[in-house]
């Protein structure tokens, strides 16, 4: 009996409380995106759509401008991500396979990048890309994006390499592998899944980034999906049922890209922080 | 094909060792591996940075560029003497920073607490509770503000219900609840980061310092105070730390849910900084500003691991 008690109040009613209010804005949303204009105002509030609606994601999608905003997150987060996972494998190789001079000072300006603030960033960045020519380009994003990931991604990188062992790559190269067969043959397979976490990982904060993403495009054609969703929410009469569906739009990819990678992330961000 | 001679072998396994013997043979690979990243992260990271120092002592107007110009530290000095939102904007700031990062601090590991316990669809139920790290602020903003509305929200409609208040209010915009519904929509968002972090450190705890506890009596409480807690002490100083700084910084939830209103209650110091950026006034005046916000950070940052020691009692223990 008194165990039973226990069992709610130590685990399924905190554990209920964390779900609700976790899934409720998702939930909400989801709810206002699937309602037509007239339903989302009325009282008393609809918590299941009467006349469930698919309208609010073609006006999202077609005339409101989160096709050209999709595209665009997706242009500047996969060449992101690419150019990431080549430079982080290369330096994280480096970090964990040789000694050489100067690699403790390569460690600490790594460790100092996570302690400079962000938003310090934007005056500067903005008037470097503007003497480049590249406000409005989505280089100026992906390059600034891979400048802010790889400190990250680069130690995140070294540990999976170091988790395979060097014997088995010492074993290849005494078998007539040269070191680079090696890598493509023994290293590189192993490395499948830590690759697939950096990139998700990547992948998510180049999809989230708005402060800089703001500062550096100034052009709607241009906005990636956080700056296009602010830009739609200061409008002087907002659509909310679109807001909801393109927020809806820029959720699923997230949402799903996280499901796919969590198994990762406790043992990799938190041994990340850990350090 | 021959199988490699013994002085092949010999040879592949000199390659393989890295570091050379002798000095003047220095081995160049790992300097040409790291050599990208390097570039890229002094050149868009470092180097920004240092030219918010040196832009700081010039007007740097793009509207007004007859003005421009070295002036000293002018910039330095209107801030501290002229600008009437600097120290109201610091101490929201403060009243931010603590509330956020106390708050998720003591959710987060409540929530680690709670997951690091047996039972089913554990996993499912982790993958829920850090499913909003995963959400950008603008979505946040997005979803939470269609919560918040004063016509449409749901928010109104179940206090209504329970009776706790008459009439729709508009949270957002009164003076008195925007920054409570602001600091809400971020925890949202925020304890995940803590939950994750605290959790991977919980699992590392060797099982059998609990066990040891148990076996010497200790109750549910002894133990967390005097096991859990301690061996958590790194992890939680860094993740303060580390968060501190994100939250100083953070604007994304601020700038789309308030925009820094109503009467400047949610403008923080860097939201001050970024609306001044955004609508491009005097970059000179905005970049003497970021570097007051940088020194306060530091100061903040040397001070808190000297006052919380941190790694020092690792070493001891």
């Amino acid at each position: 009996m008194n165990r039973t008690m226990d069992r709610w109040l130590t685990l399924r009613l905190p554990l209920a409380v964390m779900l609700v209010f976790t899934m409720f804005p998702f939930y909400w949303t989801i709810n206002t995106a699937f309602k037509m204009d007239g339903d989302i105002v009325k009282r008393p509030v609809e918590y299941i759509p009467t006349a469930p609606t698919i309208d609010n994601f073609v006006i999202a999608w077609s005339n409101v401008g989160f096709a050209t905003y999709f595209k665009n997150s997706l242009i500047v987060g996969v060449s992101t991500v690419a150019l990431v996972l080549v430079l982080s494998i290369l330096s994280g190789y480096a970090l964990s396979r040789y000694k050489f001079k100067g690699k403790r000072a390569f460690m600490v300006m790594l460790l100092c990048t996570q302690f400079i603030p962000r938003a310090m960033l934007i005056i500067p960045l903005f008037l470097i890309f503007k003497n480049l020519g590249l406000i409005s380009s989505p280089l100026s994003l992906i390059i600034t994006y891979a400048a802010v990931e790889i400190p990250f991604t680069t130690v995140l990188m070294s540990g999976f390499i170091s988790n395979v062992p060097k014997e088995l790559e010492e074993a290849a190269m005494i078998d007539g592998c040269n070191r680079i067969q090696s890598l493509r043959h023994v290293v590189f397979p192993l490395l499948v899944p830590g690759i697939v976490a950096t990139g998700v990982f990547t992948l998510i904060y180049t999809w989230n980034e708005f402060l800089l993403a703001l500062m550096l495009t100034n052009q709607q054609s241009k906005f990636t999906l956080p700056v296009g969703l602010s830009y739609m929410m200061g409008e002087f009469n907002v659509n909310y049922g679109a807001l909801a569906a393109g927020s809806v739009i820029a959720l699923v990819p997230a949402v799903l890209l996280f499901i796919y990678a969590q198994k990762h992330l406790v043992s990799g961000l938190g041994g990340a922080v850990k350090g | 094909m021959s199988a490699p001679s013994n002085v092949d072998i010999a040879r592949r396994m000199q390659e393989y060792e890295a570091p050379k013997k002798k000095r003047n043979k220095i081995n160049w690979v790992p300097y040409l591996m790291i050599a990208p990243s390097v570039f890229i992260v002094v050149a868009f990271l470092f180097y920004p940075i240092g030219t918010v120092f040196y832009y700081s002592l010039f007007n740097y107007d793009l509207s007004a560029p007859y003005y421009n110009g070295f002036v000293g530290l002018e910039n330095f000095k209107e801030v501290f003497t002229a600008d009437k939102m600097f120290l109201p904007s610091l101490l929201v700031t403060l009243k931010w920073v603590v509330t956020q990062v106390g708050l998720q601090l003591v959710f987060g590991m409540a929530v680690a607490l709670l997951l690091n316990q047996a039972f089913k669809f554990r996993g499912i139920f982790r993958a829920a509770a850090f499913i909003p790290w995963a959400i950008s602020g603008v979505l946040a903003s997005v979803m939470w503000s269609l919560m918040y509305n004063e016509h449409m929200g749901v928010i109104n409609d179940l206090l209504m219900r329970i009776g706790l208040i008459s009439e729709s209010k508009a949270w957002l915009s009164d003076v008195s609840t925007a920054f409570g519904s602001v600091v809400i929509a971020e925890l949202w968002r925020g304890i995940p980061f803590f939950a994750i972090t605290l959790l991977a450190a919980l699992q590392s705890i060797p099982n059998e310092m609990y066990e040891a506890a148990k076996v010497d009596g200790a109750g549910r409480r002894k133990t967390f105070f005097y096991i859990t807690l301690p061996q958590l002490k790194n992890t939680i100083i860094l993740t303060v730390l580390l968060r501190t700084i994100w939250e100083f910084n953070n604007v994304d939830l601020i700038f789309n849910l308030t925009g820094g209103g109503p009467a400047e209650s949610t403008t923080t110091l860097t939201m001050y900084i970024a609306s001044l950026a955004v609508h491009g006034s005097n970059f000179g005046y905005g970049s003497a500003l970021t570097v007051i916000s940088f020194c306060i950070l530091l100061i903040f940052a040397v001070v808190f691991l000297k006052v919380t020691k941190y790694e020092k009692e690792e070493a001891e223990r």
